[in-house]
């Protein structure tokens, strides 16, 4: 299943990126991954919400710049070398990753890693095929 | 300080006037028949050519506009037939397509002479190594330069822009006297003679700095760092190129060609003609160009004009330095810049929405500076940097290809751009040249 990830982008100014928290916070929003890419002059903030339509929704109402993106979530055998297995699969079947944080949170024995591909739909079937198992934003909650 | 031409440059003002009368009567006669846009404006005015008897006529003409450029681009508005033409120039338009002008070969002789004039008033002759560091090639600065240390005699040396460590060799080993670019580029390079250490090896006298605003206390320190004496000049492509107007030894102002050019300074708001002496904008009427005349041109440019006799002996009337624009026109790096060139390149950047922006220009180290910052909108917005980094690029290179000039361009959060009674504020100049 696609996850849903907001991204927001953030003016390299001191207290933005506490106002973006703040606001997801008073709405009740919960976060259950996040990473930050940033430049000199600004960064891009990704999140992975328990309710993206509603976090997309009070960001905007602020005038908050926002984009909803296709991202995968891949649990992974919390051990050497699991990772690398992973990537050399998508590899062999022409897909590369843009980036890639971790989550909070185990199912299990597995760490989760968010994942974004050049193509999404295409990267979840290949791992579901090759058994990769994959996660979606309710199964986090349920550790 | 030697006169060129002192026949001209020092005639009675009863003389000039004489002298600018019939020029005129024969200017706007050859221009109403060869010029279709000039014979529209008069027709409307329900003028004939032999309405205009003399000077004291020119304020019933119409004026002429940048504009006009841009609607009879390319050749349009030339009075004579191409084969005529002996060389065109141009410079940037107000909305990113270049203007063009045209020059006959006696057009080409007659801005000669006002180079040499300028050359002339700073001491130059024959005996004169002419180093040209403005650029060549459309620009009208390096060639009209050129073609004037060429007419007085001097040996030129034609570096044209850039190179600046080639630039100061060769003006030790080859011995230039007198140096011709833009002030801020004088002024990085006397700091780079200070940093070699070569200023006691330089054999220069003068400088002739131009196509960009500067003040008094940069034209000290270019003096100090160089070692010369700093002359201003003033011109614009439209009209003939540098050499319209030029500094004496006196340095107070600078001499107008007046046989050749006419100088009004009109409201800009009205259109009427200020009494002598008011600050207002410059308008020029062409009185001998051939290839591309223009009647009341307005330069946009906002000074006043001195009529008292110079000491230098020279009668024509002064123009002190533009102190400032009717128009929003920038000046930098000596490119002409309109904020709507700027627009443009950012509207087709946003898929036909003009994102909001600031231009801020600045100087640093003598370089003009320029940043370009852009709201980040829906649009333009992607969850990874290499996405943004890309928009930001092609603006930069969109901007460098219209106007030449390279910007720093910074996305910024929405409604972080000033505003001022609802309307943005597009541009910030913090240079504080006038």
């Amino acid at each position: 299943m696609l996850i849903k990830q907001v991204s927001v982008f953030l003016e390299n100014k001191s207290g933005k990126l506490s106002e973006i928290i703040s606001i997801l916070g008073e709405n009740h929003i919960d976060i259950s991954a996040l990473s930050m890419a940033d430049t000199a002059d600004y960064g891009v903030l990704r999140l992975i919400v328990d309710n993206p339509e509603k976090a997309e929704k009070v960001l905007k109402q602020q005038e908050i710049i926002v984009k909803v993106t296709n991202v995968i979530g891949v649990a992974i055998n919390d051990g050497p070398g699991d990772l690398a297995k992973i990537l050399k699969i998508l590899k062999d079947n022409s897909l590369s990753v843009e980036y890639m944080y971790a989550c909070v949170g185990k199912i299990e024995n597995s760490a989760l890693v968010v994942m974004k591909n050049n193509d999404p739909e295409k990267a979840l079937d290949i791992l579901s095929k090759e058994h990769v198992p994959t996660f979606d934003v309710k199964d986090i909650y349920r550790v | 300080m030697a006169i060129y031409q002192k026949h001209i440059e020092c005639m009675p003002r009863q003389e000039i006037k004489k002298l600018q009368s019939e020029r005129l009567v024969w200017q706007v006669k050859r221009m109403y028949e060869n010029v279709e846009l000039f014979r529209q404006r008069m027709d409307e005015k329900g003028l004939k050519p032999e309405d205009i008897k003399g000077v004291e006529d020119l304020s019933k003409l119409p004026f002429s506009y940048k504009q006009d450029l841009r609607d009879y681009y390319p050749y349009g508005l030339f009075a004579v037939p191409m084969k005529e033409i002996k060389r065109v120039h141009a410079s940037s338009g107000t909305t990113g397509k270049q203007i063009v002008v045209g020059y006959t070969q006696k057009d080409l002789e007659m801005w000669a002479d006002c180079m040499a004039r300028q050359i002339s008033a700073t001491g130059g002759d024959e005996n004169s190594f002419v180093q040209i560091s403005y650029g060549y090639g459309l620009f009208t600065g390096g060639l009209g330069a050129h073609d004037g240390a060429t007419r007085i005699g001097a040996t030129v040396i034609p570096t044209s822009s850039g190179n600046t460590q080639r630039q100061i060799q060769t003006m030790v080993d080859f011995g230039s006297t007198i140096l011709c670019c833009t002030p801020s580029y004088a002024m990085y390079l006397g700091e780079a003679i200070e940093e070699m250490g070569v200023k006691d090896k330089l054999k220069l006298k003068a400088g002739i700095f131009g196509a960009e605003p500067w003040t008094e206390d940069m034209r000290a320190a270019i003096e100090e760092k160089l070692g010369i004496k700093a002359y201003d000049v003033y011109g614009l492509s439209e009209i003939m190129g540098p050499g319209v107007s030029y500094e004496c030894e006196e340095q107070k102002g600078m001499h107008v060609n007046e046989d050749m050019f006419i100088p009004e300074i009109i409201d800009p708001d009205t259109g009427e003609v200020l009494p002598e002496g008011e600050s207002g904008e410059l308008v020029f009427t062409t009185i001998t160009k051939e290839g591309f005349p223009l009647i009341r041109y307005r330069t946009r440019d906002i000074c006043s004009l001195n009529y008292e006799q110079c000491k230098c002996g020279r009668t024509f009337v002064r123009m002190n330095k533009p102190t400032g624009r009717s128009d929003d026109m920038l000046i930098i790096r000596g490119v002409n810049v309109f904020p709507s060139q700027i627009e443009e390149v950012l509207l087709r950047i946003g898929g036909d929405v003009t994102p909001n922006y600031q231009i801020i220009v600045g100087r640093e180290n003598n370089t003009d500076t320029l940043d370009v910052q852009v709201e980040m909108s829906d649009k333009i917005f992607a969850d990874d940097v290499k996405s943004i980094e890309l928009v930001e690029r092609k603006i930069k290179d969109q901007i460098r290809s219209v106007l030449g000039l390279g910007a720093k361009v910074t996305l910024v959060a929405p409604k972080t751009i000033q505003r001022s009674e609802g309307k943005a504020k597009r541009v910030i100049d913090t240079r504080k040249l006038h």
